[in-house]
């Protein structure tokens, strides 16, 4: 054997050849894997640049999104790397369109055990600036039941949430207190007070309010605590506002949640934008300490919204009932944000169901089996108002808070004014859905009959009764085509 | 003042032909009602005294409506609510819970502040009726 000789044992295959070869021939495309039970898996829409062909592509993402980089290198070869190596095993065309669903699993090792962090820095860590795909969005995640198990989950989900605060058999309602900002401690405490005496069961501080110059977090705790407890002696309820403690550091959030603990708030709140790794931290503290935690989705839509590129809710929905929290905002159908009916029920399946199944309608592409983790109250909040509760009740059940900000604050009998209108409709739905009747067709008769007795519905109904939101939405879920057998 | 707890505070006081109904939604749901009652509506008052057991195996909605009529009729000036229960795993907790019966007069809650460090208060909710030995509340009938 000369020195230029290589052993046979160590003869170079095609795989293994210095330079760029296709991921598809990497192994990252494996069209009859099957994926095993507690792989992670993933459903990537994917617009392939033109002249890739769409397994490559599936390939390339499973492949960015594991183990691989651009070029072949042979420290892969001291590792198990079939086990490490993402598998796109299906992709299927999107009709009438550029688009492809890529379907790939991951080995569950791949992931650190409980960390949102680690997971989304796999799976959405590369990808999605890959040159060789136009756009990419995550459309769907299966989490297998054995990495489900390693999260916490929600502080303390739905069912404790309503025996914590004595409130059963219809949604909850609260309200964003108005203007965002501007208000003093004092005059933000009286929107509280008003609101809550009025019938909500929760006011709430908006994504924005933190700790600005016209008002500092300690006080807006202190007047917003009062007027809880006066609401709460003036019904004889449990009340509750939403204090938010989103801040620059862990230490700030840790100081204002310790406060709000302090003074007797049953909730806290915080911002998408705090980072994955700070909302579970809090979602700890927030079990530790038996606050309710409430999560604006402040942020969500830069990437949530367009069909073609970004991380469809439900995926983000999935990462925050793993993370922790016990509210989300997740959409209205009637009100003024985005929201297609279908998307929807979907994002509120995987929030409040056991287990979800397949369905193509709802844009679900997988089975999702959450073992015994409890579910997230969904919170619907932006343009709502009284005049649409059946429609409210019809779309997202019972489970919801429903958050009426400028339908309480904006009645022109006052805000507790807004408030009782809000509560005696939504009684007054309840009530006749449980009656057996069709509340929903039925709603403005329901509604009507109900004003008779109370002036503020009346004004209420009078002031916002037809106003709707009709606009298309930019995300929908695929059209569903029959299957044909052959 | 009036106590807004349960589903149907915020509505006029449920006749017993609308309070049937309710009751006929949980059996059709296959929630099991039961009746209880309190002298003491602190809203952490979270064990209210029970009307006998949950009526785990009473079908009927006018069996049901006359359970809630005999405890009307031997605690006639007590707070007194109706709830479903649902057992299903995955919720294992009360369906639907509404007051059928509340004192004539509500006097309502005293809010206590305690003032403490740094501007802080301590706050206590007080129902005024507290004040008189259970079973003498509320112009002291049983």
């Amino acid at each position: 054997m000369t020195d230029t000789e290589v052993p046979t044992s160590q003869k170079k295959t095609d795989r293994w050849s210095a330079g760029v070869i296709p991921y598809a021939e990497m192994g990252y495309w494996e069209p009859d894997y099957q994926p095993k039970d507690t792989d992670v898996l993933c459903a990537f829409r994917i617009t392939p640049q033109p002249g890739v062909p769409p397994e490559e592509a599936g390939a390339a993402v499973a492949g960015e999104s594991s183990t691989a980089t651009w070029t072949v290198v042979w420290t892969d070869r001291l590792t198990d790397y079939k086990t490490y190596q993402a598998k796109c095993y299906r992709v299927d065309a999107v009709p009438n369109s550029d688009q492809y669903i890529a379907h790939i699993a991951y080995d569950i090792d791949l992931f650190e055990e409980g960390s949102i962090a680690n997971l989304t820095s796999s799976i959405i860590g590369n990808v999605f600036g890959f040159k060789a795909l136009k756009a990419l969005r995550l459309e769907d995640m299966r989490i297998p039941l054995h990495y489900v198990k390693t999260f916490q989950g929600p502080a303390h989900g739905i069912i404790t949430e309503r025996e914590y605060l004595d409130k059963f058999g219809r949604p909850l309602l609260g309200a964003t207190t108005k203007p965002k900002l501007g208000l003093s401690a004092r005059n933000y405490g009286r929107v509280v007070y008003e609101a809550l005496r009025g019938g909500l069961d929760f006011t709430k501080d908006d994504e924005n309010i933190n700790s600005q110059p016209f008002m500092r977090w300690r006080d807006r705790y202190l007047y917003s605590m009062e007027g809880v407890n006066r609401a709460s002696a003036a019904t004889g309820e449990v009340k509750g506002h939403y204090l938010n403690v989103t801040a620059a550091t862990m230490e700030d959030m840790y100081e204002r949640a310790a406060f709000a603990k302090e003074l007797g708030s049953v909730i806290i709140m915080i911002d998408l934008t705090i980072g994955y790794t700070a909302i579970q931290s809090m979602a700890k503290w927030a079990r530790a300490n038996g606050l309710i935690l409430h999560l604006h989705r402040a942020g969500y839509a830069t990437y949530a919204r367009q069909k073609n590129h970004g991380v469809n809710f439900r995926v983000l929905a999935k990462w925050m009932r793993l993370s922790g929290v016990d509210h989300i905002h997740s959409g209205t159908v009637v009100g003024k944000l985005e929201g297609d009916p279908n998307a929807i029920a979907g994002y509120y399946d995987t929030l409040r169901l056991g287990k979800l199944t397949a369905n193509p309608v709802k844009g679900l592409y997988f089975d999702q089996d959450w073992g015994s983790m409890p579910g997230v109250m969904p919170v619907a909040s932006g343009g709502i108002h009284a005049g649409q509760m059946g429609d409210l009740l019809h779309y997202l059940g019972e489970d919801v808070v429903l958050q009426f900000g400028g339908g309480t604050i904006g009645h022109p009998m006052g805000i507790a004014a807004g408030a009782t209108a809000n509560r005696v409709a939504l009684e007054a739905i309840i009530k006749a859905r449980n009656e057996g009747r069709d509340y929903r067709k039925e709603a403005q008769d329901i509604l009507k009959a109900a004003a008779k007795q109370c002036r503020e519905l009346d004004i209420a109904l009078t002031t916002w009764g037809d106003i709707s939101f009709n606009y298309e939405s930019t995300d929908v879920p695929d059209v569903v085509e029959t299957p044909t057998s052959i | 003042m009036r106590i807004t707890q349960g589903t149907f505070s915020f509505l006029p006081d449920l006749s017993d032909e609308e309070i049937t109904k309710q009751i006929q939604y949980a059996l059709d749901n296959a929630w099991p009602l039961s009746v209880e009652f309190t002298d003491d509506p602190h809203p952490r008052n979270t064990y209210w005294e029970m009307w006998g057991l949950p009526m785990f195996d009473l079908k009927d909605a006018a069996g049901v409506l006359a359970e809630v009529n005999a405890c009307r009729e031997a605690k006639p000036n007590y707070y007194i609510k109706v709830n479903a229960y649902n057992a299903n795993y995955g919720k294992q907790t009360v369906g639907l819970s509404f007051i059928v019966q509340r004192p004539a007069e509500e006097p309502g809650f005293r809010l206590e502040r305690q003032e403490a460090h740094d501007r802080t208060i301590r706050y206590t909710l007080h129902a005024y009726a507290a004040d008189a030995p259970h079973g003498s509340r509320y112009n002291g009938h049983q």
